[in-house]
């Protein structure tokens, strides 16, 4: 099964029952999957006319109580930012598929790059903070695709699944579980009644919100509007500073329970390659060869990329020499690795503008030269 | 509402009022604004229509006229400028039991949102789209909207405006939605049971109602006020139910067509969707919000 598919499969374990999509290449596998299979399994799939009004379907469906996720590549992400942003200041769950392609505007549409991290992070107007996740095999795009899910209803933002075109369409052997055995996290529902409940009212000192449906009773309000706990506009300095701080802060004081990485032989190196996504693979491929040069090379893998593990990093800095960054890009994470190690080591981008993933020779030079 | 405001006696309660959130009002808009006097219908149209208010939700775009949706007690959702349908579509198919009502201004629904009205109305997606059209963009200060008479003179038209201007009813007619209809805020009953009817029939129906916005259009083209603005819709309207939608653009203080142009039947997407499948699929497809043998 490819990536493009696996990630569909994933969605519809997770839960997701409304998909709304605009045809974009290298992406369009994922929801003509979804199309195909979800008469059987009881939901909506709908074309939509385009971008926009795919990243408001969703979460128009979401309101409604479905969990729910779009599918893109690179120009359609630029168009659904606007989205992106209500998603944040209204705490909407869903899910965002980026399979990234080469940019800037129409680019590489048929080839990988790794381009839009920082769009993911950053891309629509306002502070807020999002969840990223990226996948580098197509068992990832299953499996992965299910925790998007279940973090975007646990923390209700929006999840970007950062894939890109090679995983997309890389066919691989995919295991999918007995459904007993794959966890799912429903919406927090709240318990209050109407009249008592209050839509951005937060409990029991979580930053989350417990959330209500449209035509449950509640008469609630909801807007893109700055707002107050009862979902009413509040056009003024302090209402601004509680909302924006506290969307910001859902996800960014979780950053310790948000760490997800894979980590191979960090404690013994002097040289730590930090790798995403399809890069690495290829990354693995270099460190397995500087090690059979006699290197002591670790290997920091993120699977979620944003928040990014910044106290990780710095934590690894005391005691490697130095990093090298490959990504298809020229230079995204890199500059949030530096942030993280603050010049305490050396950090060293390998960056590539994508079209075809790196010549794992490249990413070994850079290990060769920052180890001298 | 101010306490000292609020009405003492039950006797003397508006009607309007439990369809209100009061603790919102007062609303932001203008004396003379023609906006309230829709949603002064659109609360009778609501009471009349009989329809269970836990399941009507409302869904605005930007604007002065997006502002509607909170104010009215009611799910609503405030959107962002010009996507108040594709939210309203995702929200009416994700639980088909919802009746979904767009209410928004013209700028909102046919400058930035014209492609999804045009594919909403093309899909039969079922929902009513209620379009207050003052003919000028009044939140941003008075700008040419797409629905401006040519020779009115909007901030961004200092000169007069020489674009031509949509026809809505015509455009709606022609994407395929299947009620069309057109009346002024001095229309009130008129616009009142046009609402009920728009909300009890299934499908893709929309509302037109030209509305005075006497701060931004009516005193930079020196039309006077709102009252002047309605005095106008009085004067110059004709009544013509069916008439062709080619024939009732508007002018420039010109003559005024209303009515009620469109009532016709087709099959919404929701229905098209669960016939199709299931004569495709058969006992394979799970149909989608089908109760009672309604979607």
């Amino acid at each position: 099964m490819d990536g493009d598919h696996a990630a569909c499969e994933g969605a519809l374990a997770a839960g997701c029952r409304f998909v709304a999509g605009y045809p974009i290449t290298p992406s369009t596998e994922v929801v003509e999957r979804f199309a195909a299979r979800i008469p059987a399994v009881g939901g909506v799939f709908i074309q939509m006319e385009d971008e926009l009004a795919s990243s408001i379907a969703i979460q128009g469906a979401a309101w409604a109580g479905l969990k729910v996720m779009t599918v893109t590549s690179g120009p359609g992400l630029s168009l659904m930012m606007e989205h992106v942003g209500l998603a944040a200041i209204t705490e909407t769950p869903c899910v965002f598929v980026d399979v990234q392609r080469g940019g800037p505007s129409t680019g590489l549409p048929t080839l990988p790059a790794q381009a839009d991290m920082m769009q993911a992070r950053w891309g629509s107007h306002g502070d807020y903070s999002i969840i990223a996740l990226s996948p580098d095999s197509p068992q990832e795009c299953f499996d992965l695709m299910i925790k998007a899910f279940n973090l975007a209803e646990e923390y209700r933002v929006p999840v970007f699944f950062m894939m890109d075109e090679v995983v997309g369409h890389m066919t691989e052997r995919v295991v999918i579980p007995e459904a007993s055995e794959i966890e799912v996290v429903e919406r927090k529902w709240t318990t209050k009644k109407p009249g008592e409940y209050r839509p951005y009212e937060c409990e029991d000192g979580s930053l989350v919100p417990a959330m209500v449906k449209a035509g449950d009773g509640y008469r609630i309000h909801i807007t893109g509007l700055t707002h107050d706990e009862r979902g009413y506009p509040a056009m003024n300095a302090v209402a601004q500073d509680r909302l924006v701080r506290r969307i910001k802060d859902k996800v960014d004081r979780n950053r310790a329970r948000l760490l997800d990485v894979r980590e191979d032989g960090i404690e013994t190196a002097d040289v730590v390659v930090v790798s995403y996504g399809i890069t690495s693979r290829i990354a693995g491929a270099a460190v397995e060869a500087a090690r059979a040069r006699g290197l002591r090379v670790g290997h920091l893998r993120l699977v979620i990329t944003w928040p990014f593990p910044s106290e990780r990093v710095a934590q690894i800095a005391t005691t490697a020499k130095a990093f090298v960054v490959p990504e298809l890009n020229m230079g995204q994470m890199a500059l949030e690795v530096e942030r993280a190690v603050a010049g305490r080591a050396k950090v060293r981008c390998v960056p590539h503008a994508g079209g075809t993933v790196h010549d794992p020779e490249v990413i070994l030079d850079a290990i060769m030269e920052v180890s001298r | 509402m101010n306490a000292d405001l609020a009405p003492q006696s039950e006797e003397f309660e508006n009607p309007v009022f439990p369809y209100l959130r009061q603790e919102r009002i007062p609303h932001i808009w203008c004396p003379g604004c023609g906006i309230g006097t829709t949603v002064n219908c659109f609360a009778r149209a609501l009471t009349e229509s009989g329809l269970d208010l836990d399941k009507v939700a409302i869904v605005s775009g930007i604007g002065c006229t997006g502002r509607v949706a909170g104010y009215l007690r009611l799910d609503s959702f405030h959107t962002t400028h010009g996507r108040p349908i594709p939210f309203a579509t995702g929200l009416k198919l994700a639980n088909p039991d919802l009746k979904v009502v767009v209410y928004s201004g013209d700028g909102d629904l046919f400058a930035i949102g014209g492609n999804h009205f045009v594919h909403a109305a093309r899909r039969n997606m079922d929902m009513t789209v209620i379009c207050v059209n003052n003919s000028t963009y009044g939140m941003t200060g008075g700008q040419v909207a797409p629905t401006t008479p040519i020779g009115a003179t909007q901030t961004t038209m200092p000169y007069g405006n020489f674009e031509n201007p949509f026809n809505l009813p015509h455009l709606a007619d022609a994407c395929g939605a299947v009620y069309v209809a057109r009346w002024t805020v001095y229309h009130v009953k008129q616009l009142a049971r046009a609402m009920k009817e728009a909300l009890l029939k299934p499908g893709f129906t929309f509302i037109e109602v030209l509305a005075p916005c006497p701060t931004l259009y009516s005193r930079r083209n020196r039309l006077g006020d709102g009252v002047d603005q309605v005095k106008y819709y009085k004067e110059k309207s004709t009544i013509k139910n069916g008439a062709n939608t080619q024939e009732v653009g508007l002018s420039f203080q010109g003559d005024i067509v209303v009515g009620k142009f469109v009532d016709r039947e087709r099959p919404t997407w929701l229905q098209s969707m669960n016939e199709h499948l299931s004569k495709v699929l058969g006992a394979k497809y799970r149909p989608w919000g089908v109760r009672n043998g309604e979607d």
